[in-house]
């Protein structure tokens, strides 16, 4: 035991300099923790591009297929649905769906590629329910028949998934990147090209 | 026996930790009914380990087994019908005992100075409560366990720029799926029940530190040498609290509130086997008919609720139609709570000493609280949406008034000793 006087100075650097390193290492630690929650490659390779024959589809009629895990929804839309867009755009939060909730070749009033086809992800912008398509009686305005109705939360949508103004939901209906390989098929989950 | 009890108290300071919070521990001698929700509490928590490990004996913590075991457990394992009902009527009789307990608080103003700490230990326990009943809820997959799940993990995405990729890092997928069942049942059953004990305890060493508030919200114990010896109280208490102070109107909490705490357990206990005979699902209120559903990812039920005690959040969430909102008012109603001795500025701790507008305040927010309650489980009709926008602001105005009367409340004079 050496009986020199303490070194302060040098005794809190050394103090200092081990908590920092120790600190360092206790984030380097946490690191693998943190990130054992995020979506496992199982998971990840779940999230594929599902293809989706359409040509048994009524008009009129809803079809939902399953891709990540979420509904989507598949509507072929009929000529009075799609006259009823006119109709609701007054009350809409976002009618010119600027918010990118879509591709941008859904960027447009149908919000879709092909007017008569809707596709969308069927979760609500709120908190993730799955609205209800009304075909009929949805009587939010004159002239509109159908929507989806969240019953959640009482969020209201029209035909192409736009939201309506003073409800609890803040975007339109997430439209999935999607493409029509021919006539009968689509594949949702990616846009043309890229696979 | 002395010398076992010597042994032992030679090694490890077990009569004396006895003496200093059960037998000679000072608690004032006018504690009313309110008093027992804090140990009926205790009671409920271990009601809900035990029952819960035993419930964790047979349960299968996956996607596609959840939902069956559960089933399998209510039929096929002996009395685990009765284990499961133990369990799930705990959840609920935890949450009334504790809200109780806080209304208690709250009457006898137990939060101010010098129980600031102590509230706010009370509140993390409400807090872990909370996210323990949602993550147990979840677990036996029924339709309500899933889209309860996807609405409150949800509220997460509402947070600007960080929140969908939280929400997915919350679920470990893109949606609710198995591997969020697996990591809430691994901190339902460990992670917060281990945190839950931990608070506790620190509650209670809190507690036992600043010692029992009580319906006068007077101190109980009074400077040293300030009272004549035939005035203090006759009982020999810890010299760890008689060395410090001189006790008036107190009881050693151990024969006195230990018994009277018993009768207590044995009216809760006829209340908890009624429900847990005649009426497990309370109607809907404890354990929710879409429950009784296997979860189906691609159908939301018609009308989704969460379960009673969370309704008068979820009313204020719904009540506004901004999301971002909607949240923060949400986690902002619980936030207020925590600050509530700060933000009471007086000086009376009791309601009985207090002014007419406190009195007032704390009717219209138990009103309001009950309200949003019903609200939170009815539908969202335009009716419905106002009546929880206007009970929404009530609830929150408690909190502005009592920020400005409590400043320079006239209040009526303390007693110098306990009453009745």
């Amino acid at each position: 035991m050496s009986n020199a006087p303490v070194d302060k100075g040098r005794r809190r650097f050394l103090t200092v300099a081990t908590s920092v390193v120790g600190a360092a290492g206790a984030v380097g630690a946490a690191v693998p923790f943190i990130a054992s929650w995020n979506p496992s490659a199982k998971a990840r390779i779940a999230g594929a591009p599902v293809e989706v024959k359409i040509d048994k589809i009524e008009l009129g009629q809803l079809v939902r297929v399953e891709w990540r895990g979420s509904p989507v929804w598949i509507i072929r839309r009929t000529p009075e649905m799609l006259a009823s867009l006119n109709e609701t755009e007054k009350n809409l939060r976002d009618p010119d769906s600027q918010v990118a909730q879509q591709p941008v070749y859904a960027q447009n009033q149908h919000r879709s590629i092909k007017p008569e086809w809707f596709i969308a992800v069927g979760i609500c912008t709120h908190l993730g329910c799955s609205p209800q398509f009304i075909p009929k009686s949805f009587s939010v305005a004159e002239g509109v028949e159908s929507g989806f109705f969240c019953p959640c939360h009482g969020s209201r949508f029209d035909i192409a998934g736009r939201v309506f103004q003073s409800v609890p939901a803040p975007t339109n209906l997430v439209i999935p990147p999607y493409y029509f390989v021919d006539d009968n098929t689509v594949i949702i989950g990616e846009d043309e090209g890229t696979a | 026996m002395n010398r076992i009890i010597e042994w032992i108290d030679a090694r490890i300071p077990m009569s004396n930790t006895m003496k200093l919070h059960v037998t000679q521990y000072p608690a004032p001698k006018n504690f009313n009914i309110w008093y027992i929700m804090g140990s009926l509490a205790l009671v409920v928590l271990v009601n809900q380990i035990v029952t819960g490990i035993w419930l964790t004996m047979n349960y299968v913590p996956s996607a596609e087994g959840a939902f069956a075991s559960v089933e399998y457990i209510m039929r096929d394992v002996e009395y685990g019908w009765l284990l499961r009902y133990m369990h799930s009527t705990g959840a609920s009789a935890f949450f009334v005992v504790v809200y109780l307990h806080m209304f208690r608080g709250l009457m006898y103003g137990s939060y101010q100075k010098p129980r600031e700490l102590l509230w706010i230990f009370g509140m993390l326990i409400f807090l872990v409560l909370m996210a323990e009943a949602f993550m147990g809820y979840m677990l036996p997959w029924g339709q309500m366990s899933y889209w309860g799940a996807q609405v409150i993990i949800s509220l997460f995405g509402a947070i600007p720029i960080v929140g969908d990729e939280l929400t997915t890092w919350i679920r470990g997928d893109y949606v609710i799926s198995g591997a969020t069942l697996n990591r809430f049942f691994a901190l339902h059953v460990i992670a917060l029940p281990l945190v839950l004990v931990i608070l506790v305890f620190l509650h209670l060493i809190a507690l036992h530190e600043v010692g029992s508030n009580n319906p006068d919200g007077i101190d109980t114990k009074r400077k040293k040498g300030s009272v004549p010896k035939e005035e203090q109280s006759p009982f020999e208490f810890h010299k760890h609290y008689a060395d410090k102070y001189d006790i008036v109107d107190s009881v050693p909490f151990h024969p006195y509130y230990t018994v009277k705490d018993l009768v207590g357990l044995a009216g809760f206990l006829i209340l908890f086997a009624l429900v847990i005979f005649y009426a497990p699902t309370m109607g809907g209120f404890f354990l929710e008919p879409p429950n009784f559903e296997a979860a189906d990812p691609m159908r939301t039920p018609e009308h989704i609720a969460p379960v009673w005690y969370f309704t008068p959040f979820y009313a204020i969430l719904r009540a506004v139609p901004i999301k971002l909102l909607g949240v923060i008012l949400m986690f902002g109603a619980i936030v207020l709570l925590f600050l509530l001795p700060w933000i009471d500025r007086g000086n009376t701790r009791s309601m009985r000493y207090r002014s007419i507008w406190h009195k007032l305040n704390i009717f219209q927010f138990v009103i309001s609280f009950i309200v949003l309650g019903y609200l939170g489980v009815k539908p969202a009709t335009d009716i419905y949406t106002m009546m929880a926008q206007i009970f929404t602001f009530l609830y929150f105005a408690f909190f502005v008034f009592l920020w400005f009367y409590s400043k320079n409340e006239k209040t009526k004079p303390l007693p110098e000793r306990l009453t009745k």
